[in-house]
């Protein structure tokens, strides 16, 4: 089957020739007139559209918009804020800062709209620290929505007003979980907070209810507003509405960002025909479908069970090629949608190597907050950089799984089944390579690349 | 008596074992009081919650009910409501007790999850335990003894950090011990209102450490010791010095001000080693202030007194006895007695009879400092209400000794008896003690005891028993925790015998001496020494609600509302 074009809706205007990030060209594009409608209707009736529309969170989680919102504290008479997650640090993932880079307009717009359907009066927008010329692109554009009115104290003369705020972090991959960005948004260290009972829709920024979306959600929402949320549902597949920003990195002829609508194409589509396959004279040997820290898939497994197509239930016999790129399917299969970020790896890489890098990724990232994490993501990057530039044991990789098994569930915050996962995965999927690698190091092969 | 409030309560299942607890008790307390024991480090009951250490993880279940018709859901195995067991485990120091809250502590996975995490805060902890101050009271020694797998699997090399780090002048951190539980952090900020600690760097190579420029100096900062699961934080004072497990714990009071915060007092051999906190949720929680740890040196220090003195000339204590007694009979009805807020209860009390029997006026000493709003408090006696009570004095003391002075100007006084206060720092001058016969009875010489005919050398708090009132009006107890020093004769005694001498008789012993303190002191009713609970027993304050006390607030004290203008 050919693989299904590309849908874009929030990549529209992306890497057009003579489109620019500024008001003007925005404007020119039909820009804010969606906001300019949503002004016009009650609030109440524009967080039912994206209650119907059935759009999950962007950010890894899969969360439902429409559900996040709606557990907001609205009686607790407490101001409730927004802040856009743009700390898009998932290694794999490249999506948010292209809409910031060359379309921060549409974001802006999307945040004024889900600000106004939350009667939000002030927006924060966190974005990572190392991106310093997003944040100066955003602050350029936020001062032009200000000065054409679009956002500051009345905005478009409805006697509703809102700001937006741009904060930089510090360049933590943790101020990406809600609770620990929240945190560093307070001018505290980003340790993520314990749920119960501090939910950001109840015990927030600085206490006050808190919405937290990423930023490809938030201009879905703009986009929903625009269609309706009935139209957006038909977007996509069931419970996997609308589209979604695959980023493709490592070993395939063309990387990049393509956008499709969600479950509407097989994970074979986007390598093989999308993308272009494997690099010459190589074969795919293994592929991460959301972001490092979703569990690896290994091309040659197969997958079977059964799934609700409609109301019925339907058997299925997926290989990794078959798998949609939906949230549900590929939480079927044991890994995540996450991030949308896809990482290729063909039969040049050692996948201890592999993971050796990752594991050195999570221990320089683990906050360091609670133990299991703290300590486990350390041990197994020491176990794994022992293996790759040092003495490796036949049992190394069972060590390295049974550390992940004492994190994964027992920590604050995802980054212990983050750290964890791609430990378990590579071990139960690769284990022979595992058991195998001092061997192959003996062997002369595989040659050790040097290690971050 | 007000009835303390009643709290809800509500019936969890700990274990199978069902407890009523109050409503909204964390699971650690709530199987505290069920017998069961939840490890942790990070939780303390008296800071704020973090759950960061994840040693308190268990299993949690709710039971079930239906979720369309809110009808619980019966499980036919057992004729009981189902069990909605949370697949993850949760921690208890974050789950607060709701009806019907099981929770499992025996299970695999919660061995499983306690292992780990022993593992996980073991492998980069150093083997310092020989060389290590917190052995035999460590959390970790403790639980790994009793939670954790019993070999290391960790084959790398340790994480490197600072080794001895002063943050304060009391507090010397070992960073490779520390395993980043934050209470000390929360303390500072919480408790001492000292926000001084935090950690650098992040993941396993987090460091605590103070903020740039500022020291852990309050006077508060070795509660972090104490607070410490393990020997990262340690005294100054005590490190080295001492194994715990050789040390005798006795009850103390800690003598700085009138808050008489509850301590322990760690001594080995006669020795005095160190001084702690004890819990007492109603005066001190689980705190004391630093300033309350060195008062154990005065035991030894360099102006301790020690031999009896008459004329400055060496005795002994029954010649030195009658030679106050002569004085006495020479100057009857021109004695004056100069009592003591930081004498023990019963020792004002025998003061109280000594002046009965010379017919002498009695004045005390007041001490004043500012409070700190935390546990010292602007009264820097521990028992001026002691001396209320016992009726040593009727009104609040004054800072100098105005109406004794006049007094001996007016050649009214002759002999004056001094417990223990120096009447040249109380504002008497040189002529006026140049007119009176002094007898000294106290442990710490100063002017007054160079210049005074007789000298009684007597005991610190920590060498007698006894008991203080503080502010609140609440009897304490404090028990001898070492032997006087040589030359040193306890103050019942002394006083005893001092009635003794003019033909009267009293009961030198606690517990005879309680029974006539109760029968003739009214508030003190129906106490004995022994049956006085740990925590202390509050007294009826209201007879001297009236007076200006001056202390201000402090951690579990609020003054009496003092009516505007009461002095003119």
């Amino acid at each position: 089957m050919p693989a299904p074009a590309q849908h874009r809706i929030i990549f529209q205007h992306i890497d057009e020739p003579g489109y620019t990030n500024d008001l003007a060209c925005y404007v020119q594009h039909g820009g804010y007139e969606v906001m300019k409608r949503a002004y016009a209707r009650p609030p109440a009736e524009l967080v039912d559209e994206v209650k119907k529309s059935g759009l999950r969170g962007r950010g890894g989680a899969g969360f439902p918009c429409g559900v996040k919102w709606s557990l907001l504290d609205r009686k607790s008479g407490k101001p409730i804020y927004l802040v856009v997650n743009a700390d898009e640090s998932e290694p794999g993932t490249f999506k948010d800062r292209y809409i910031m880079h060359q379309d921060p307009h549409q974001l802006i717009e999307g945040i004024m709209i889900t600000c106004f359907a939350n009667s939000v009066k002030q927006a924060y927008i966190y974005i990572r620290g190392e991106f310093p010329h997003g944040a100066r692109i955003l602050e350029k554009a936020i001062a032009e929505a200000r000065a054409a009115n679009f956002v500051g104290p009345n905005v478009l003369g409805s006697g509703y007003g809102c700001e937006i705020y741009v904060h930089r972090g510090a360049g933590a991959y943790i101020c990406g979980e809600e609770t620990g960005l929240i945190e560093s948004l307070e001018g505290k260290r980003p340790y993520p907070r314990i749920k119960p009972p501090y939910f950001p829709a109840v015990l927030g920024l600085y206490q006050c209810p808190t919405i937290v979306n990423n930023v490809e959600t938030l201009c879905h929402v703009k986009y929903i507003a625009d269609v309706g949320g009935e139209a957006f549902a038909k977007i996509g597949t069931p419970n996997n509405t609308g589209t979604r920003i695959l980023c493709v990195s490592g070993h395939v002829q063309k990387p990049g960002y393509y956008e499709f609508e969600v479950g509407k194409i097989t994970m074979g589509q986007l390598l093989n025909e999308v993308c272009g396959g494997p690099l010459p004279g190589r074969t795919f040997k293994a592929v991460i479908p959301g972001g490092s820290s979703a569990k690896i898939l290994k091309f040659g497994e197969r997958f079977k069970g059964k799934r609700k197509v409609g109301a019925e239930m339907v058997d299925y016999d997926w290989a990794v090629e078959d798998v949609p790129m939906d949230f549900d399917s590929l939480g079927m299969i044991g890994t995540m949608g996450g991030s949308g970020g896809v990482i290729v790896m063909d039969d040049t890489v050692n996948m201890v190597e592999a993971l050796a890098n990752i594991n050195a990724f999570y221990a320089h990232e683990s906050c360091g907050q609670c133990t299991p994490c703290r300590e486990g993501s350390l041990w197994m990057k020491k176990i794994s950089a022992r293996m790759v530039h040092g003495d490796a044991r036949p049992e190394d990789g069972q060590l390295l799984k049974s550390v992940a098994d004492q994190i994964a569930g027992r920590t604050i915050c995802a980054f212990g089944e983050a750290c964890a996962w791609p430990t378990q995965s590579y071990v139960a999927k690769f284990g022979d390579e595992f058991k195998g690698y001092a061997e192959a190091k003996k062997a002369g092969k595989p040659a050790a690349t040097t290690l971050v | 008596m007000i009835a303390p409030a009643q709290p809800e309560l509500v019936t969890v299942n700990i274990d199978g074992k069902e407890i009523a607890v109050p409503k909204g008790t964390n699971v650690i307390e709530a199987a505290r009081l069920a017998g069961v024991d939840v490890p942790h480090y990070c939780y303390h009951p008296k800071l704020t919650i973090v759950g960061n250490c994840r040693m308190c993880l268990i299993e949690m279940g709710l039971p079930a009910v239906d979720p369309a018709t809110k009808a619980p859901v019966m499980d036919p195995a057992t004729g009981k409501q189902k069990i909605n067991w949370i697949p993850r485990p949760q921690i208890g120091c974050a789950t607060n007790a709701s009806a019907g809250l099981h929770i499992r502590t025996q299970t695999p996975q919660v061995k499983d999850c306690r292992e780990g995490v022993m593992e996980f805060l073991l492998i980069n902890h150093p083997l310092d335990c020989p060389i290590c101050d917190q052995a035999g009271e460590c959390k970790l020694q403790e639980q790994s003894t009793g939670y954790g797998r019993g070999y290391s699997r960790f084959i790398e090399q340790k994480n490197v950090k600072p080794k001895r780090t002063l943050l304060g002048p009391r507090v010397m951190l070992d960073d490779e011990r520390c395993i980043l539980c934050s209470r000390c952090i929360r303390f500072a900020k919480e408790i001492a209102k000292d926000d001084v600690l935090g950690f650098i760097d992040r993941g396993s190579y987090s460091t605590l450490t103070c903020y740039p420029g500022k020291k852990l100096e309050n006077n508060y900062s070795l509660n972090t010791v104490d607070i410490c699961p393990v020997g990262a934080l340690t005294s100054t004072d005590f490190r080295f010095k001492m194994r715990v497990w050789f040390l005798k714990q006795t009850n103390s009071i800690d003598s700085e001000s009138s808050v008489g915060a509850n301590t322990v007092a760690w001594s080995r051999e006669g020795v005095i080693y160190r001084l702690t906190p004890r819990r007492n949720d109603e005066v001190n929680d689980t705190w004391m202030a630093d300033t309350g740890r060195v008062l154990y040196k005065s035991i030894t220090a360099a102006d301790r007194l020690t031999a009896v003195k008459v004329n400055g000339a060496d005795s002994a204590l029954d010649l030195a006895i009658n030679a106050a007694g002569e004085l006495f009979k020479s100057s009857a009805g021109a004695v004056a007695i100069v009592g003591s807020g930081r004498s023990s209860v019963e020792e004002q009390f025998l003061t109280k009879q000594l002046a009965t029997a010379l017919s002498a006026a009695t004045h005390l000493v007041s001490r004043v400092g500012p409070g700190d709003k935390i546990l010292v408090s602007a009264d820097r006696n521990p028992n001026v209400r002691g001396a209320l009570v016992t009726g040593l004095i009727s009104a609040l003391p004054a800072a100098q000794l105005n109406a004794l002075g006049a007094a001996i100007d007016a050649g009214k006084v002759k002999t004056v008896v001094s417990v223990g206060e120096d009447l040249f720092a109380a504002g008497l001058n040189a002529t006026q003690l140049a007119k009176i016969a002094v007898v000294y009875l106290g442990p710490q010489a100063n002017a007054t005891s160079e210049g005074a005919k007789v000298v009684l050398p007597t005991l610190t708090v920590f060498e007698k028993s006894g008991t203080f009132v503080n502010q609140q009006f609440r009897l304490q107890k404090f028990l001898k925790v070492v032997p006087g020093v040589s030359g040193a004769t306890d103050d019942l005694v002394v006083l005893s015998k001092l009635v003794a001498a003019i033909g009267g008789a009293v009961p030198s012993d606690l517990n005879p001496l309680w029974k006539v303190l109760a029968a003739e002191v009214p508030a003190l009713g129906t106490v004995t020494f022994a049956n006085l609970p740990e925590t202390g027993l509050l007294l009826d304050g209201t007879p001297w609600a009236a007076l200006p006390f001056v202390e201000g607030e402090t951690l579990h004290f609020k003054p009496a509302a003092q009516p505007a203008a009461v002095t003119a």
